[in-house]
This record gives structure tokens, sequence and C-alpha cells, in this order.
């Protein structure tokens, strides 16, 4: 019995070609006038197709679930008890047919999370003692073995290179396409690509718990976490299939229509209404896993789509997190040389401000290299005091110029003044005693922030609000430059939290974007939570989205994204529960039975699958 | 308790869900079993003094659905 099962389940979609071509035969027997073999015909094609159906729904009966192929068997049967092959070869035709066009349609919604699960390394070539490598299982690796990976070969582990250098392509793990070049004592990710070079890897994290293997679990346990909508229509299933069972059973005692009775049956399926809602998020979020943006399931959707307030944490979010030379102010004749000189003296310390400096003149191609250094003197809280190639360099503040008895005029001091208002810090350069350049140095806006955000309002963002621990004239600076209408600055972590509760406690949706490891408690908070910084646990686990290559690109596709869904959900809900009203009024006037009504309700289910692929192939424009 | 987590074959239907469900969560042993309808998934905590994660595996073969792996993850 066990085996017969196993083969029919196995062979249903023979079954559903054998018994469309039987209906064929049968209706051309019915045409050229030969009955018998149309009846044949249609009583063979109802038992083969029925076979399977039955199976199902006794399976599911044992489970003490009345499934739909339970309510299809007892209307199968029922039309073959009275006679009407026909009707019951073709429902149970349409109905195996279906089951089989949702199962194609629905493997394409499915098929960015495929792709990514494929992804996965399965196997390490683990280093022995003898120098020798053995081929074996991801799952087997133990932390500290070391694995060898060359020229196009996946990193199997999450670990730091112990010897060896190459070009990884990361794109698995943290969405950017572009080679980074890592060396000995660089942390690799299992996933990642290793495009160019031989690298020896000690594993620190193997198998289920390397970055890669969470991110495949977040998203595959996200594409079943359900919406509100969804658990309700769930519920609703669980009593719906059979309460048509019971209404059948009355109207059948009613009317004294067995024909009726098993036409309800049949049209009482829940296809549409059950698949709509889940296949559209799973088509969504399967969408936001293709383009770098992870989004944790139906109800992260449905919230998302609804938040009206963004909340931005500044440094690191819509900053680069790190400072660079943003104004220069030259009085200097000769300005290269000037800036050789600074970035001679400069070039031997460690202070970020120093550093940035360092870089701006790198940027520049001005060389320095070859200047000398008779004498450095570093005066804390003040700046740097020297001699280079016999000219006296002071590069620091107001107060070791004043020390060096250096003034500032007026437009110097207004200059001076006005980027300290604008947040930066600043460095004077006087080179013999005359003052020579003011360079602003700030943390830079990243570029495309400014666009984002305006993009952003006109989908539907109505407040932006900037927390940051920064002072009060920096973060006013960078606020007025965004447009962002509401800042609060110098806040701890905790304040930011409480921040995040007063905008809410107004009635607005809130999702706070923060950079995913000190501002993990207003991630946590906010109404939807979205961290920027791919690939570290902190962010992966305590947001509801993450963004993996951390840009604003990714943060308007996602909110396009999720209004997108949301929206695609009601339409197919709407489509469902239409295809019930158009079902029922055809039944009432007489126009819908068992056949084409079957018809109806499997096209009405491919209709909403359809529509849910189009999800597939949305861009935010 | 242990995890066992299986990879089957594509699932299509929403009730496929609901009869591995139910059929699991029926064994004796076995708490927590979570179906995955879109992966395809099933896993299950169960107690590995009363079942082994190879007898789940066989209960859902038996409701008509191949399991293509079979891994077992001890509690750390």
């Amino acid at each position: 019995m066990m085996k017969f099962e196993r083969y029919i389940q196995q062979h249903t979609n023979q079954l559903t070609l054998a018994t469309g071509l039987l209906i064929i035969l049968g209706f051309i027997s019915q045409f050229s006038g030969i009955g018998i073999l149309k009846t044949i015909s249609f009583i063979v094609a109802s038992l083969l197709a029925a076979t399977p159906i039955v199976i199902r729904a006794y399976e599911a009966l044992r489970v003490k679930v009345i499934s739909i192929e339970l309510l299809v068997s007892i209307a199968v049967i029922g039309a073959f008890v009275i006679g009407e092959f026909d009707e019951s070869a073709i429902v149970t035709f349409l109905f195996l047919f279906g089951s089989f066009l949702e199962e194609k349609t629905l493997a394409k919604t499915r098929h960015s999370i495929k792709a990514l699960t494929e992804m996965a390394p399965t196997t390490a070539a683990v280093l022995q003692a003898d120098g020798t490598t053995v081929e074996t299982d991801v799952d087997d690796v133990e932390v500290g073995d070391h694995v060898l990976v060359k020229t196009g070969a996946q990193v199997p582990v999450d670990g730091v290179i112990a010897s060896g250098d190459g070009y990884l392509n990361e794109s698995s793990v943290t969405g950017e396409a572009k080679l980074v070049h890592k060396g000995a004592a660089a942390e690799v990710f299992s996933g990642t690509i290793l495009d160019n070079g031989t690298l020896q890897i000690e594993a620190t994290k193997v198998g289920d718990d390397t970055t890669f293997a969470k991110i495949i679990e977040l998203v595959e346990e996200a594409q079943d976490t359900k919406s509100t909508a969804e658990k309700f229509i769930d519920r609703f299933a669980t009593y719906y299939t059979p309460a048509v069972l019971v209404i059948a059973l009355i109207v059948g005692l009613i009317s004294r229509d067995f024909k009726l009775a098993i036409t309800v049956l049949v049209l009482g399926c829940p296809g549409a209404l059950v698949i709509g809602a889940p296949v559209s998020n799973v088509a969504g979020i399967g969408n936001g896993a293709k383009n770098g943006v992870l989004i944790k399931g139906g109800e992260v959707v449905d919230t998302f789509a609804k938040v009206d307030t963004l909340v931005f944490d500044k440094t690191g979010t819509l900053t680069e997190g790190k400072t660079a030379v943003t104004a220069v102010e030259n009085e200097a004749a000769d300005p290269q040389r000037v800036l050789a000189l600074v970035a001679k003296v400069e070039s031997a310390s460690d202070h970020p401000l120093a550093r940035a400096v360092v870089a701006y003149v790198d940027q520049q191609q001005i060389a320095f290299q070859q200047l000398t250094v008779t004498a450095s003197n570093t005066i804390k809280g003040q700046g740097i005091a020297a001699i280079v190639d016999q000219q006296h360099v002071l590069v620091g503040n107001e107060k070791l110029l004043a020390a060096h008895h250096v003034t500032l005029n007026d437009t110097q001091k207004a200059t001076l003044h006005q980027q300290q208002q604008a947040g930066s810090s600043t460095v004077i350069v006087a080179v013999e005693q005359q003052v020579q350049l003011i360079m602003g140095i700030a943390d830079v806006i990243r570029p495309e922030v400014k666009g984002a955000l305006a993009a952003l309002k006109r989908q539907g963002i109505q407040h932006l609000v900037m927390l940051t621990g920064d002072n009060a004239l920096t973060a006013q600076d960078v606020a007025d430059q965004l447009g962002i209408e509401e800042v609060h600055a110098n806040l701890l972590p905790e304040e930011k939290v409480e921040q995040v509760k007063a905008l809410q406690a107004q009635g607005r949706k809130v999702a706070f974007i923060g950079d995913g490891i000190n501002d993990s408690p207003s991630i946590a908070t906010a109404d939807i939570g979205i961290a920027m910084g791919g690939g570290t646990d902190v962010a992966v686990e305590t947001s509801d989205i993450v963004l993996m290559r951390s840009s604003f690109g990714e943060l308007r596709h996602a909110y396009g994204l999720a209004k997108k869904t949301v929206a695609n959900l009601r339409e197919n809900i709407i489509l469902a529960i239409g295809t019930v009203v158009f079902l029922l009024i055809g039944l009432v006037f007489g126009y819908i039975y068992m056949a084409s009504g079957m018809f109806v309700h499997e096209a009405s289910i491919l209709v909403v699958i359809f529509n849910a692929m189009r999800l597939i192939r949305f861009h935010t424009k | 308790m242990a995890k066992a987590i299986m990879q089957l074959d594509g699932l299509s239907c929403p009730s496929c869900m609901q009869k591995i469900q139910g059929a699991l969560a029926q064994q004796k042993g076995v708490s927590d079993v979570k179906v995955l309808f879109n992966a395809s998934k099933v896993k299950a905590n169960f107690d590995e003094q009363v079942t082994t994660a190879d007898a789940l595996a066989e209960v859902v073969d038996r409701l008509g659905y191949s399991v293509l792996s079979l891994k077992v993850k001890q509690p750390q």
C-alpha cells in the first residue's frame, strides 16, 4: 500500500498528462458519435486523476487536517456516483494540472533564495599534519582547522588568513562587487570567492555559524514569517474548509439537489485566498535579497510600508564616519609648496586631523617625502612647530600661533569663525611667521544622501530626524545641508531611545537607520530598525532590515519595495475574494457548474501568482 | 534536545505544511516543529532519549515527501 502511494505521488505529472489525453479522446469520440468510447475515456480519466487526490486527502485526514483535496474528492466521487463522468474527469484533471502549474510558478517566486543557498560552499580542503589536504564536508570542519583555498575556489569557512594573500570577491556577503585584496591576519567570510591567489585560512566559524549561513537562514525564515494579515487568512482557511463541507451538506439537505451540493464543494475551495498573500511576500522579500536588502518577514514589509518618519544616526550613516579636509582657505603664493611642508610635518603624527591633512595632500598628488625635517616639536593641545628645509613651519590652532607671536587679521579670523560655525575642526598653517592656509576638517557627508532623502520624501516619508552624539553645531550644519527637519545633538545611546519613543508617542511610525552596533537599542525600539553595515553579526540579528551595501539606494529600494509588496498583496486578496463572489453569483444564476467552477478557481490561483511575480522584477526609479 | 533539519523537495501546497507539521508534532519526544514552506525545510526539536532524527525523517517520508538531506544539530 505504502509503495503504491509513493508510486502515485511520484508519477502525478504523468497521470495528469494521461488524464488530459483521455479527456481529449473522450471529446473526439463524443463528436464522432461513439458514445461508449466517450464514457470509457471519461471513466478511466476520472479514476486515474482522482487517485492521487484521494490519497492526499486521506493522508491529511490521518493527521486531522481537512484539506482542499478532501472537498474535491467528495465532489468527484459524488459526480462519479451519479454518472457525471465528464464532470468528474475534467474537475480532477484541472485540479492536478493547476497544482502542477502552481508548483512551477511558485518555484519562480522562490528562485532568489534558491540561488542564494546554492552559492553556499559544501566542502573544504582541510590541511593535515603531513601537509596534505582532505576534502571535508563544511559541517565537519572544526574551529581552528586550517583550510586551503586556491584560485577560483570558494572560502568554505569564516576565519582569518594564516598565510598567503589574494583578491576576493565578497559580493555574497557584503553585496560589494569590487575585488578586495586581503593578506595575512585579515578576516575572510564563507561563501566569498577567491578570484586570484592562494590562502591558508584558520577557521573561526564553521557550518551554520558562518555569516553567510546566517544570512541564508535569515532569508529563509523571513519568507515564512507571516504578517498579521497572513496569519488571519491562515486561521480563516483552517475553519473555512470544514465550513464549506458543512455548507454543502446543508445546501444538499435543503434543496434536495445533490449536484448543487457537490458543486458548492468545488467552488468553495479557498485557493487564491490562501496562496495570494504569502506569494506576494515571498516575491517581495526575494527581490530584496537579490538587491542587497534583507527584510525579515511579511510583518516587517507590512509595517515598513506604513512608516512616515525616518530617524538617522549621523556618524557613519549620513556621513562617512571618517574626517577629511573639506575647506581650504589659501593665502600662500605657492600653495603646493606649503601643502608639501604641512604634509611632511603631519606625516609623523597619528592625530586624526594630521592624517586627514596627509590624505588630502596625497590626493592632490603633491610629493613631500623628499623634504627634510631638522626639528619638530609637538605641543599638546596646540599643534606642531617644525623646521622643514630650513623653513619655520607652524601647524595647529590659534593658541599655537599666539604662542609664536603670529596674529590673524580680520578676514582670517572671519574665515576661521565661519569654518567653526560649519562644524569643522580647523588647522592653521604659518610659514616664516606668515599665515598661509586655513583648513577646515570635518566628517564628510556621503555624496548620495541628499538626493536619496529628497527621493524618499517623494516616496511618502513625511518627517526626517537626525540623532547624534556629536555637538549641536556640527549636527545642525549636516542637517541644513541635507534638508533634515529635526535635529537632536549631544545624545547618549539611551537618550536616542528616548527620542525615538517621543516620536512614536506623537503617533508616528518610526524607522531608525543606524550602523547596527552602538545604535542597537534604538534599532530595537523603533517600529522598524534598519542596520547599515552588512556582514556584522549584531547588525544582522538586532534589526528588521539589513542593507548589505550600506547604501541609500538600498534604503530607497527597500521602502519602495515594501509599499509595492503591500499593494500587490492587497490586489491579490481583492482578486481572490472577487473570484469567490463571481463564482457564487454564477452559481445562483446557473451559469457555473463543477468543471467551469474548477477552471475559474485554478485560473484565479495562477492569476495571483503571476501578479506576485511582477514584484520579482521591481526596480526603484 | 537536539534539532533535526530536513531539506525536502519543493513544497507546493500550504496543506502539505499542515500535514507535516501535524504528523511530526504527534510523535513522542518532539517539540517545536517548524515547517518552512518557501525554503521547503523542516526544523524540529526532539529528545534523543525518546526518538531519533532518522525516525522523524521516516515519518515525513511516509507522508510522501522525499527528504533530500538530514542534519542534526546538537545543543551547544
